[in-house]
């Protein structure tokens, strides 16, 4: 099923959680809502399900108008960051609930019921848990029974909120892998979010990047990585170097030193300018391009070599390059040692 | 004895000392009044005890603490459940107001109560006009014993309440459960263990209860004569052992009740999954 949402407005206090934001998250697509803490995903998603009412705005569902319908029809299935799996209950009561809570009439046979839940309960690969209590399971097992209950009543729309943010490391990879491939089983519309960049690109379909209540930017992974249509979609998305300068004619002018780049911008114009870590290369203090820095902390285990440096002034602006690890003993760099900086590729952003 | 691993020193000494001031603050005045009835022989006793009157009090004084601490157990759920989840200016004021019945004296309760509900008071004027008559009946005894005994219930209840997320509500909800079905499903099993220790707590407390009861009660005998004004009423005619008899008899029957809800309490925390 489609969802769409159109204008949605929604303010707690003084606090504005969603800023007029419209977006259309096609049938059968995973799709991650991204950003920072407080930024109104987790709003997004509550207004979406029926959690929440919106100020002002529209729900559609496959077109129809959901706004004023209650959370318990409107078929979706809502996982929580904490779970919130009935303690009182064994996970094959858990899975069964939503199934015995309907109506006499709708409701299947109880050999019907523990059919489906033992499918269900297959399909999260945890069937042999099912007469165990939820503060008997991990926490990986506690939401994939979470997700197994979401799914018992045949929602047309899965909603997470934070799925994975309760978990380890881990645990946290191997289950949103899993998660995937769910997906590409079951195809159902599925919106997720989150604060993981890694994991959204990762993942989901599309990723709708939020900020103070507003949508950034929509789209691939690819795109919205290498095509960020903001500093803070850059920003946000991966560990960044930032240089702020004019734009000159042949390159970005960053204090004395100028850097190479065709900017679209006229002549003039302040800039911020990115480069992700591995778009940096560290060259010689004699060199004439490049940032001046000073080398702070060399970490070398895994395949590159991160460069941590502290570049001019005050502040100190801190940067990061990535470099393979021949390249970095090749330049023999040491803590303390005065060195320039040139980005092989920049992003620049006029100042707002 | 198994080898000392807690965390705390001290289990012996703990252990003792608390064994040793139970016995001296409760036990021995239990066991005084037991040794005081042995005075009387097991006739005496059976003559006392199953003297009508005294029956009438029995049945009246369990019965009526029994269905007040039921009212509170089912009125103390509903006033904790909007003392927690609703905000409503004046909230602070009614959370301070539910602890009054307990710093209240319960004498000044009594008379407050009676005031109230006398045929010629506010409420008891209007009651009358119905038909109904609350002071001097069982019924007013009832209407005291649910006053006092409100506080445990919410009391109890409250701090689990707090900690019960609405969050199971919005996914017992979102599985389509109706209202009814997620406090029937969800709520009540979780707060089910808390709400039977404010029942025993309220039940014990009314069980016991005097000062207020004996002002709104009449003390009507066979009608509204409560089992502690009996005892009472032996111990102005210096008849200690009749006194402790009576007593002994309403030891017996609280302590078996306590165990039965304290076995139910048990039952019902495993339901909700509290021991798993």
């Amino acid at each position: 099923m489609s969802i769409e949402v159109r204008h949605i407005c929604k303010r707690f206090g003084a606090f504005t959680a969603l800023d007029d934001v419209s977006l259309a998250f096609p049938d059968g697509e995973l799709v991650a809502l991204l950003g920072p803490s407080g930024c109104g995903k987790t709003t997004l998603l509550r207004v979406i399900a029926g959690l929440e009412q919106s100020d002002s705005g529209q729900v559609l569902f496959d077109g129809e108008d959901a706004s004023d319908t209650h959370v318990r029809e409107r078929r979706v299935g809502f996982v929580f960051q904490h779970y919130a799996l009935f303690r009182h209950m064994s996970v094959f009561d858990n899975v069964a609930f939503g199934l015995r809570m309907k109506p006499r009439r709708e409701r299947p046979s109880e050999a019907e019921i523990r059919r489906r839940v033992m499918a269900l309960l297959e399909l999260v690969q945890l069937d042999w848990l099912a007469d165990r209590f939820p503060s008997q399971l991990s926490g990986g097992q506690r939401q994939r029974i979470a997700l197994a209950r979401a799914l018992a009543v045949e929602p047309k729309v899965l909603l997470l909120d934070e799925p994975f943010g309760a978990l380890d490391a881990k645990v946290r990879k191997e289950l949103r892998r899993w998660l995937r491939r769910l997906h590409d089983e079951l195809h159902v519309t599925s919106i997720f979010v989150t604060h993981d960049q890694e994991e959204a690109l990762e993942v989901a379909d599309r990723v709708v990047l939020m900020h103070r209540g507003r949508v950034e930017q929509v789209g691939s992974p690819e795109e919205v990585y290498h095509h960020p249509a903001t500093p803070f979609v850059y920003d946000f998305l991966g560990s960044v170097n930032r240089f702020e300068g004019r734009v000159e004619e042949s390159g970005v002018r960053v204090g004395e030193a100028l850097l190479l780049h065709e900017a679209p911008l006229p002549a003039g114009e302040a800039v911020i300018a990115f480069a992700r870590p591995f778009e940096l290369d560290i060259v010689p203090a004699e060199s004439d391009r490049g940032v001046p820095a000073r080398v702070a902390r060399i970490l070398a285990f895994g395949a590159s070599a991160r460069v941590e440096l502290d570049g001019e002034g005050e502040p100190a602006r801190r940067f990061e390059v990535e470099l393979p690890r021949e390249r970095c003993t090749a330049l023999g760099l040491t803590p303390g040692q005065p060195v320039r900086l040139v980005p092989a590729r920049l992003r620049v952003f006029a100042v707002e | 004895m198994a080898v000392h691993t807690g965390v705390l020193p001290g289990f012996r000494l703990t252990l003792g000392y608390t064994l040793f001031y139970l016995s001296l603050i409760v036990l021995l005045p239990v066991a005084a009044v037991f040794g005081k009835t042995l005075e009387l022989g097991w006739g005496e006793f059976v003559d006392v005890v199953s003297n009508p009157r005294v029956l009438a009090a029995y049945r009246l004084s369990f019965g009526a603490a029994l269905a007040a601490a039921a009212i509170d157990a089912v009125f103390g759920l509903l006033l904790a459940w909007v003392l927690v989840r609703y905000s409503f200016p004046g909230k602070r004021l009614v959370d301070a107001l539910i602890d009054l019945p307990f710093a209240l004296p319960t004498a000044v309760a009594g008379i407050a109560l009676t005031a109230l509900y006398a045929p010629n008071g506010w409420l008891g004027g209007w009651l009358a006009a119905l038909g109904v008559k609350v002071a001097f009946t069982p019924l007013g005894i009832l209407v005291a014993l649910v006053f006092i005994g409100i506080p445990f219930v919410v009391r109890t209840v409250q701090p689990v309440l707090e900690e019960f997320e609405p969050e199971f509500e919005e996914a017992a909800a979102s599985l389509g459960a109706s209202r009814w079905q997620v406090f029937r499903h969800v709520i009540l099993p979780h707060v089910l263990p808390a709400t039977v220790t404010g029942f025993a707590l309220a039940f014990a407390r009314a069980v016991g209860e005097y000062g207020s009861v004996i002002f709104i009660a009449g003390n009507i005998p066979f009608v509204s004569e409560i089992v502690p004004l009996l005892i009472i009423g032996q111990l102005e005619q210096y008849n200690e052992a009749g006194a402790t008899a009576i007593a002994t008899v309403m030891l017996v029957i609280s302590f078996t009740l306590l165990l039965v809800i304290n076995a139910l309490q048990a039952w019902a925390a495993r339901r909700g999954g509290k021991e798993q």
